[in-house]
């Protein structure tokens, strides 16, 4: 028992030890900046679509949902509050980055995990490279640049859903719609997405970069590699997600009553 | 001269070496014999540092590179060739970008003259015109000649091959160690060669080591080969008939 809570305190300190050699790397040349734009491209502009679907299916599900039970009591003209805030404040980063874990997390897992078993990570080593820098810094940095980015714009197009459903269902004037939303959201709710946004993607990209660099067992190993970054991902953005909101409701105290 | 004083490496709490002693002189071809797992490639790792010894001290040019700090270990690795048992060329490079990604990452040369290097090398391993290639557009024999190209792009003083051979045909078994040959006498490398291929030992290697037990328990030329009255690399050597062929 002692053997096993050992082992796992060694991938615990294992793990945050790449996390701060991967953000050390991103202040010293070089800086391999081509890298980082390719790694942009891929999060970010080959993520778009998939985003976009779920986002706006998202936001039209949630105004169908709330908009029948708000009939009820006659609050139906709150489904543009209700929307904007479930979708700034928690929808739009925790689903954006469950998509992007299953992309992103799931690919560099697998592609480092390759590296590992074919040795073309020691190759990279025995070449005076620093693997970490060149293959998890360059990750994270854009992730932290490209998913805060996708967060925004899956706010704003599962609003646009909503907004959508409220129109031809519920009969809700889009200006209204519009205008309840521009009452409810305050400069700190979008804070809140972007704060988020920025959190889950050091967990995606560094939790992927790390069950890809400690991949055991050859091949297999890469799957069992690829299933565990998203598992840890997803375990870690839900459970994170709630530390995360409770602190930043009690640093921007305003936020807690809905603006 | 690389040095490896009382060695002692284990994996999972098995011992593969045990308080092993090496030395890897300037100008031989040092062939490091022994059966599979016997911690052959392990050496090669632990001279480069890609893994880390229990106890023991390992000195490149004269530098105990051990307590060496990442950074100067990066330019001690910069010293050393290494051509990995699968090549490990880069899948998502070309053979272009493989070749050329160590000059770029570490100098300022610009980019006709790596060019031209890339060039020569392909030419010496018998690549020609494979630089748009990707590694898996090429067989195993093409991507280990490619990974050569690659180790000695830098003009290192010493080159590892771990395993040339294994995989290969007869026939393409031989034109690698014909380049490993060649590469010691045009580059003026000092090479070690880890293998169990007798044939490709006695081929190419000037000075010939035999791990067993964790240790170096044979260490001398090809003359005191065929005298040896070591019993394991007796039994080694029986089993690939080697007297038979030279």
């Amino acid at each position: 028992m002692l053997e096993i809570i050992r082992k796992q305190l060694v991938k615990v300190y294992d793990y945050f030890t790449l996390v701060a050699k991967a953000f050390k790397g991103l202040f010293y040349p070089p800086f391999y900046m081509s890298d980082v734009l390719l790694h942009m491209e891929y999060i970010g502009v080959q993520s778009l679509p998939i985003v976009l679907l779920t986002s706006v299916f998202v936001g039209m599900i949630l105004a169908y949902q709330s908009g029948f039970a708000m009939a009820v009591f006659g609050a139906k003209m709150y489904i543009g509050t209700l929307v904007s805030l479930s979708l700034v404040r928690e929808l739009g980063p925790v689903l954006a980055a469950v998509v992007v874990t299953g992309r992103i997390g799931a690919g560099s897992a697998a592609e480092l995990g390759s590296m590992v078993v074919t040795e073309q990570i020691s190759a990279m080593r025995s070449m005076g490279t620093d693997p970490i820098k060149k293959l998890v810094s360059t990750r994270l940095l854009a992730g932290i640049i490209m998913i805060p980015m996708l967060v925004l714009i899956a706010d704003l197009m599962g609003i646009l859903g909503g907004g959508f459903v409220a129109y031809y269902t519920f009969g809700l004037a889009p200006t209204f719609y519009k205008k309840t939303i521009i009452q409810t959201l305050v400069v700190g709710d979008i804070l809140m997405s972007f704060i988020k946004a920025v959190f889950f993607a050091i967990l995606i990209m560094t939790l992927g970069c790390y069950a890809g660099l400690h991949v055991e067992g050859g091949t297999t190993g890469v799957g069992r590699a690829t299933t565990r970054a998203v598992v840890l991902s997803i375990v870690s953005i839900l459970i994170s997600d709630y530390f995360v909101t409770v602190i930043l409701l009690k640093m921007l105290p305003g936020l807690a009553y809905g603006g | 001269m690389i040095e490896l004083r009382g060695i002692s490496k284990s994996f999972d709490g098995v011992p593969v070496l045990d308080d092993l002693d090496l030395k890897i002189h300037d100008g031989d071809t040092l062939v490091i014999m022994g059966k599979s797992g016997c911690g052959k490639s392990v050496t090669l790792k632990l001279i480069l540092r890609l893994i880390l010894p229990e106890f023991g001290e390992i000195f490149v040019d004269g530098v105990e590179t051990m307590s060496l700090p990442e950074r100067q270990m990066m330019d001690v690795r910069k010293k050393i060739g290494m051509l990995f048992q699968g090549g490990a060329l880069f899948d998502s490079m070309t053979v272009w970008q493989n070749l050329a990604y160590q000059m770029l990452e570490h100098t300022d040369v610009s980019v006709p003259v790596i060019d031209q290097k890339i060039t020569e090398l392909l030419h010496f391993v018998g690549m020609d015109g494979s630089q748009e290639k990707y590694p898996n557009e090429l067989s195993g024999g093409m991507q280990k000649r490619v990974a050569l190209a690659r180790a000695l792009i830098m003009t290192p003083d010493y080159v590892f091959f771990d395993e040339p051979t294994t995989g290969l045909d007869p026939v393409t078994a031989g034109k690698i160690n014909r380049l490993i040959i060649r590469t010691r006498e045009e580059f003026g490398v000092t090479s070690v060669v880890v293998t169990h291929d007798i044939v490709s030992a006695l081929t190419v290697g000037t000075r010939f080591a035999f791990l067993d037990s964790g240790k170096i328990s044979f260490y001398g030329l090809k003359q005191n080969l065929r005298e040896t009255d070591n019993p394991a690399l007796r039994e080694f050597l029986k089993d690939a008939s080697w007297q038979e062929r030279y």
